[in-house]
């Protein structure tokens, strides 16, 4: 009885991280059709922000160390959500209705990220933030001039190349006179070490069984979440719109609804989701450049075992992968069905497959079956779509 | 509202003009580079080119990056001394992105291009298995740091970390004696675990111990709970975790086993891949009262150690720590220098490799000295993790422990052993009276 318990919450806690980091891709792949292969690295991003509010915290001492997580959290949801906005408004919203390219560009921007990462310092940001100002604000001013029509094509390339070299040479120029204080890595490509606060530490004991704060904390954050978004999505105006958008966007436009705001607010919203599930994540393991790697795989089978665009299926698959993945992983299927003499064949098998490497194997191949028999996920989306 | 649509042309026009922008900012960026990565020369004259191997990013870049620094603080020392045979020692550094097969291609770069005499390299076993091919198709040499599993002896590289039994067979008989008889067993999945609990199930069979179970984690992998349930379900009332974890999986299994009450007092973790360093990465609280067996720890009470940490903290900042692996990195640097000054040659790789044994040095952890199967022998030594993160040395062996290549507990390599001084002996050969 004891196992089946502890089985079940097991299997909760993994499904609950599975489901953090499935939620914004899903709004993002569900709704929108975008296939964000860049997803993991905003989680990456998150877990970074966590790391940065954590130091920020730690000259604090003691007792205000201890509630930095829950400042880290909404950081986490803006810094992800930035940089999803700005990969929307940058990449994806030229390539809709192309999930090829989609998928290509967002790969080249996860690796991007991951190398940004290892690689930014106050020289990059501030050569980064110097381009920025001196072509979209002289590009702001030239706009205001009588003949723009006329000069659009080459005043773009002249203000491109005058803000590159300038930004370029007056970074340089700035590292090479500042030495290491501007060119020092934040991160360098090493992990960092994010210590969860006191409180989150350590469990509670349950009989034989102990059970950890961080798992419960990520379970009640994932059902926070879920609640969150359904009711934004189902109870508020600009939730009615992005549905609205997801069933006709021609009609929606007509209505008077704005598409391009509500893309990129739903664009931006599912990868502030991503940063929160990243924030999760650093009371799990570690921090560095690829962990958005690690995540990235499951995440995109449980959103397609899910059914593309529900909430609901999301939820489900999250938790039935995840339980799976733990009852095969560990052993306990083939435990549990050890008492019945006819099933030992079956045993046997599960046995084999009763390691953390192998179980992934068989949860895939048996979401690969179960794909062969519903090809949308548990969950089709109903009715006509309108193609992109 | 506007279908901005990126035709095929534009896209084009803007991707020929971003390779050409970046491949020009590539040429002006490169002089103001560093020189010790890459720059094309001769290597005659007055430098010698050593390459330098390691995961500089990826999952086991949190381990390699310090060896790197180990390396290149010898380098520097030796060159201010004078370098080798007068000449100045110059090092390629090369990235091996813990991808194995990219550690194969850069050996062949550094080897054929490069014209590097020697190369200072890998950490994972599966790196180094990647690279042996390449190394022994040339007939050059290796110099390899990290403790491994054994089972291994190859006459083009120099094994300067400890073999089985100067690391992990200590560990099991110390274990034995002082903590229990019951073993869990998880590793990484790759070579060096899989084979290192071979030995140790072996081993225990031997003498009178059980494995109750093991387990493997997929590098990189977090999901923990799986395990510390076997855990649970092999070892209700406590027993020994015999952790062979690699890279960043570490930080996730500790802070886990600590989530879910698994407390060093009943059931103590006895890691061989966690050192100095990995303590900081993985944050100390979750560390406290664990084990490691080394060869080396940073509170060694020996006058080279304390020579050598003082500068490597000068150099590096007085938050860094030292650890085994830079430590036998710093260490051969030297032997190889030693084996060239008594050659007299370094492009003779022949001549380096005969001069290379019997070598002697007086390292930071202890005497150690080039066998003639290519390993060293090592004091071996046992510490537990204490508040400030650092090991208190609970145990040390007698002396120095000469290093058997291959293991003794093992059925198919029982009786065998390595000379590479002999021809007639070669690699694997059987003792006699065995």
């Amino acid at each position: 009885m004891q196992e089946l318990a502890i089985a079940f919450f097991n299997g909760i806690s993994i499904g609950s991280v599975l489901l953090l980091a499935a939620l914004g891709l899903s709004i993002t792949f569900g709704l929108m059709g975008v296939i964000n292969l860049a997803h993991g690295e905003l989680m990456m991003l998150g877990a970074y922000a966590t790391f940065v509010v954590q130091n920020m915290f730690r000259p604090l001492g003691e007792p205000l160390f201890n509630f930095y997580i829950f400042l880290a959290i909404p950081v986490a949801f803006i810094v992800a959500a930035l940089v999803g906005l700005l990969l929307e408004r940058g990449v994806i919203r030229y390539l809709y209705g192309r999930p090829l390219e989609t998928l290509l560009a967002t790969w080249g921007v996860s690796l991007i990220l991951r190398q940004f990462v290892r690689s930014v310092n106050w020289q990059m940001v501030i050569g980064l933030g110097l381009f920025s100002l001196l072509f979209f604000g002289g590009l702001f001013f030239v706009k205001r001039r009588q003949d723009w029509e006329k000069i659009r094509k080459w005043a773009r390339a002249v203000l491109l190349v005058l803000s590159i070299g300038i930004s370029t040479t007056a970074s340089i120029l700035m590292g090479n006179l500042a030495g290491q204080v501007l060119t020092r890595p934040w991160f360098s490509a090493r992990n960092v070490d994010v210590t969860a606060p006191a409180w989150l530490r350590g469990g509670f004991a349950l009989g034989n069984f102990q059970v950890p704060y961080a798992r419960v904390f990520i379970i009640i954050l994932g059902l926070v979440c879920l609640g969150l978004i359904y009711l934004f999505l189902n109870r508020s105006n600009w939730g009615l719109r992005i549905r609205s958008v997801t069933q006709n966007r021609q009609m929606s436009a007509c209505l008077g609804i704005p598409t391009d705001q509500v893309d990129a607010l739903t664009f931006a919203m599912g990868s502030g989701l991503a940063g929160v599930a990243g924030c999760a994540i650093t009371l799990l393991g570690s921090v560095g450049p690829n962990t958005g790697q690690n995540y990235i795989v499951d995440t995109f089978m449980v959103v397609v075992v899910g059914g593309v665009g529900n909430l609901l299926g999301t939820v489900l698959a999250a938790l039935a992968i995840g339980s799976l993945i733990y009852l095969i992983g560990s052993g306990t299927l083939a435990f549990l069905l050890s008492s019945v003499d006819v099933l030992q064949p079956v045993v046997d098998f599960l046995s084999f497959f009763a390691t953390t490497s192998m179980s992934k194997v068989l949860v895939f191949a048996l979401i690969i079956a179960f794909l062969q028999i519903k090809p949308a996920g548990i969950f089709p989306p109903k009715g006509r779509t309108a193609e992109l | 509202m506007i279908n901005r649509r990126l035709g095929r042309r534009k896209f084009l026009l803007y991707g020929s003009a971003t390779l050409g922008a970046s491949v020009l900012l590539k040429a002006c960026g490169s002089p103001s580079e560093d020189a010790t990565t890459g720059t094309p020369g001769s290597g005659s004259g007055d430098t010698i080119k050593v390459g330098i191997l390691h995961s500089l990013s990826g999952t086991m870049a949190i381990s390699e990056t310090t060896v790197v620094e180990a390396e290149q603080m010898a380098i520097a020392e030796i060159n201010a001394a004078g370098g080798v045979l007068g000449k100045q020692i110059e090092a390629v550094v090369e990235d091996g992105a813990s991808d194995w097969p990219t550690f194969a291609e850069k050996a062949e770069k550094l080897i054929d291009q490069d014209q590097v005499v020697t190369v200072f390299g890998c950490w994972t076993s599966a790196s180094r298995k990647a690279v042996k091919d390449v190394f022994e198709s040339r007939n050059h040499m290796l110099w390899y740091p990290v403790q491994y599993e054994g089972q291994e002896c190859s006459r083009n590289i120099f094994y300067t970390g400890a073999a089985p039994n100067q690391q992990i067979e200590p560990a099991v008989d110390w274990l034995l004696e002082n903590k229990g008889r019951e073993f869990f067993l998880v590793g990484s999945d790759y070579v060096f675990p899989r084979t290192a609990n071979t030995i140790i199930k072996e081993q225990l069979r031997a003498k009178g111990g059980t494995t109750v179970d093991e387990d493997y984690l997929p590098l990189g992998n977090t999901e923990v709970t799986g395990i510390i349930t076997k855990i649970r379900q092999a070892l209700p009332n406590g027993g020994v975790i015999f952790n062979s974890l690699n890279g960043d999986s570490n930080v996730a299994f500790f802070k886990q086993l600590q989530g879910s009450g698994l407390t060093p007092d009943l059931y103590p973790v006895m890691s061989v891949s966690i050192a100095e360093e990995e303590v900081q990465q993985i944050g100390r609280e979750f560390l406290i009262g664990h084990y490691a067996s080394w060869n080396y720890f940073q509170t060694v009470e020996t006058p080279e150690n304390q020579t050598w940490v003082e500068a490597f903290k000068a150099k590096h900042g007085q938050d860094r720590v030292t650890n085994d692996p830079m430590e036998a990195a710093y260490t051969m640097v030297y032997l190889w220098k030693q084996a060239v000054e008594q050659a007299g040659t370094a492009d003779d790789l022949e001549a380096v490799r005969a001069a290379a044994i019997g070598q002697q040095l007086q390292a930071p952890h202890g005497l150690v000295t080039i066998n003639p199967n290519h390993h060293l022998s090592k004091t071996v030594r046992i510490g537990q993790v204490r508040d400030d993160g650092l090991f208190d040395i609970i145990w040390s062996s007698d002396g120095p422990v000469e290093p058997l290549a291959w293991n003794q507990y093992v059925p198919s390599t029982r009786g065998y052993a390595c000379d590479w001084t002999d021809p007639a002996r070669g690699e694997r050969f059987r003792m006699e009276g065995v």
